[in-house]
């Protein structure tokens, strides 16, 4: 399966150019750039790490910059969700302005929906990450 | 236009409404006043600065007759006054009348007691043909009674996780006969396709075909296999719209136990019903999406009733998060300023009066959060640059036939409009005119779609032009005195 969190996840993966004219787009409003990384994609898991502190004082013209934080948090780690996230600080925004994978495990296991069967024909729902069956560091071999 | 031979202010008997204090071309509004522009057509022969005074005294304080009680109150304080009466510009017969009332005159946080001074008794009154609430301007000292959107823009994005292009729905088609195996199917096809929300229409609620709580369970299956196929948050509205407040907490507590991120409302159940179930929600964690049923009856016409863009404010006011509010290019009403000025309502932290968009008054929303707009009605995948373009990032598109109807199969439209939508944010952050160069850059993401490309391909001629009955008038005239 695909993981389709994000804002570009059902097009073709994006290549380095595609990933830089998001960086420049973001920079030139303003946003600060952050690199996120997981091995537990869980639609609820609102906490991936960070790869490193965000870039809060970067332009337009520092895209390099940004970049070369996408591709050390990608070689790093192959087997991870690699996703930049450009945040907007702005009065009454203050939160995430775009946020895209930018490379993902070769193999995606996906999730196992738990169903726990109640009383008058309720269920109980729990999705399950394949992935986390394994701990962390040893997901995605 | 006061003579001096005019009778005494506290004679019994019958005064013009003007001469009473409800018309006072030197008033200058306070900044907590409440300020409402009413367009007015007087019967013939009547004054049109009587009228509006008229208008001022009957959504405050008068009756048609002087009363010697009055004289208890500080009766100055409590009048409204109209101070100022403008003709229309090009249009015989009508007059634009602005309004003050002192902030004393409404109850902290009630929609219902402020609509019931503002749009009352008001609209039936003999002296006038027509009346039509256009805008109204709220001060923050009012707005502040307020707690608005039970999550905002913002909380429902983070909520959902998905951040940086419009939102895309479907409402479940077709609207009454499905059973609730049936209707699920079609929601889970939707929601594993790529749209993030399905919806019940407004006339769903529990007929015998389909009772509530048999459709909330299946469809809790289809949102949840959804999620588990794509790994994404996945949401149906699910409709607790019934015939008391009893039976709506009952379905809305149901759906919250059974894992459902969000519930949908109809406007039919009136303002202070909506504003309970918008404590509700906040409460409980679960998004509010507001269906607009019925508003067509009072803001369509425009010469009598209610903007369109005064019941978004009162809906933010009471607090939904999500709001239909036209689409420019669907099957429905809505001229493209209009719409505009309508997003600018649901989502704005200050506006600028802007006669372009039927905007009569600066609005200064004080940090109450925005409500998610609404597209829906005759819009499909094809129109993606359009939508975009008028709409923008922070809205909700459903494509309901746009999505069944896709030859292929449900999925597949959704498939369809989730790569439209994908390609055009990309194209638009790229630099590129997406509007101009839209069916190019749709065109470029079906070589690598063939869902996409049917549906361009099956809905490519479709477009709804037909003459908008509610235009903003934008020439400016010189005050009449």
């Amino acid at each position: 399966m695909r993981v389709t969190q994000g804002t570009f996840s059902y097009l073709p993966d994006f290549t380095d150019d595609q990933i830089a004219a998001q960086l420049r787009y973001s920079l030139r409003n303003g946003w600060a750039i952050m690199v996120e990384h997981t091995d537990d994609p869980h639609p609820r898991n609102a906490l991936w790490e960070m790869w490193a502190q965000p870039q809060f004082d970067l332009t337009e013209h520092d895209v390099d910059v940004a970049m070369a934080d996408v591709r050390a948090a990608r070689e790093a780690l192959p087997n991870a969700y690699v996703k930049v996230v450009a945040y907007d600080r702005s009065l009454g925004r203050q939160t995430s302005k775009l946020s895209f994978i930018v490379s993902r495990p070769p193999e995606e296991p996906g999730f196992r929906l738990d169903r726990q069967e109640g009383p008058d024909r309720q269920v109980r729902y729990t999705l399950h990450s394949y992935a986390t069956e394994q701990p962390p560091g040893e997901r995605y071999r | 236009m006061h003579s001096n031979g005019r009778r005494d202010r506290w004679a019994s008997g019958v005064t013009p409404y003007a001469e009473m204090g409800y018309f006072d071309a030197d008033y200058e509004p306070k900044d907590s006043d409440i300020l409402a522009a009413f367009r007015i057509t007087p019967q013939p022969g009547v004054d049109p600065v009587e009228a509006a005074a008229a208008v001022a005294g009957e959504s405050s304080t008068a009756t048609w007759t002087v009363v010697w009680t009055d004289r208890l109150t500080p009766h100055e304080h409590y009048q409204a006054k109209a101070y100022r009466v403008d003709p229309v510009p090009g249009v015989e017969g009508q007059y634009l009348a602005y309004i003050a009332y002192d902030i004393d005159l409404f109850e902290e946080g009630s929609i219902a007691n402020l609509t019931s001074s503002i749009i009352g008794n008001v609209f039936g009154f003999k002296a006038l043909k027509a009346l039509r609430l256009e805008d109204m301007r709220i001060p923050p000292h009012y707005v502040k009674t307020f707690q608005g959107p039970p999550h905002g823009i913002v909380m429902e994005r983070e909520y959902l996780d998905k951040f940086g292009r419009p939102l895309l729905g479907a409402t479940t088609k077709p609207k009454l006969g499905l059973s609730a195996k049936n209707y699920s199917r079609v929601v889970y096809e939707a929601l594993r396709g790529g749209l993030d929300f399905t919806k019940d229409d407004e006339n769903i609620n529990s007929q015998p075909f389909m009772r509530w709580r048999d459709r909330y369970l299946y469809a809790m299956e289809a949102v949840q296999r959804a999620s588990a196929a794509t790994g994404e948050v996945k949401g149906h509205y699910m409709n607790v719209t019934a015939a008391t407040m009893e039976d709506m907490y009952e379905r809305a507590e149901f759906a919250r136990d059974i894992g459902s991120v969000i519930v949908m409302v109809d406007l039919t159940v009136g303002y202070t019903a909506l504003q309970s179930m918008s404590k509700w929600a906040r409460r409980n964690g679960v998004l509010l999406h507001l269906h607009r049923a019925g508003h067509g009856t009072f803001t369509r016409q425009k010469t009598h009733g209610v903007s369109f863009r005064v019941l978004a404010k009162w809906c933010r006011m009471l607090g939904v998060d999500h709001i239909h509010a036209g689409t420019v290019v669907g099957k429905l009403e809505g001229d493209p300023n209009a719409v505009r000025g309508y997003y600018e309502v649901c989502r704005a932290r200050h506006s600028e009066a802007d006669p372009q968009l039927g905007l009569y008054f600066e609005q200064d929303w004080a940090s109450l959060p925005g409500v998610m707009p609404v597209a829906s009605g005759g819009i499909h995948a094809g129109q993606m640059h359009q939508l975009l373009h008028y709409l923008g990032e922070d809205a909700v598109l459903q494509f309901g036939g746009g999505t069944i109807g896709h030859p292929m199969g449900i999925a597949a439209g959704a498939t369809a409009n989730r790569v439209a939508v994908e390609a055009m944010i990309q194209a638009r952050n790229e630099g590129r005119d997406y509007y101009a160069e839209g069916p190019d850059i749709l065109a470029q993401a079906a070589k690598g779609c063939p869902q996409l490309d049917a549906a361009l391909d099956v809905w490519k001629d479709i477009t709804f032009e037909f003459e908008s009955t509610d235009t903003p008038d934008v020439v400016v005239t010189p005050t009449l005195s």
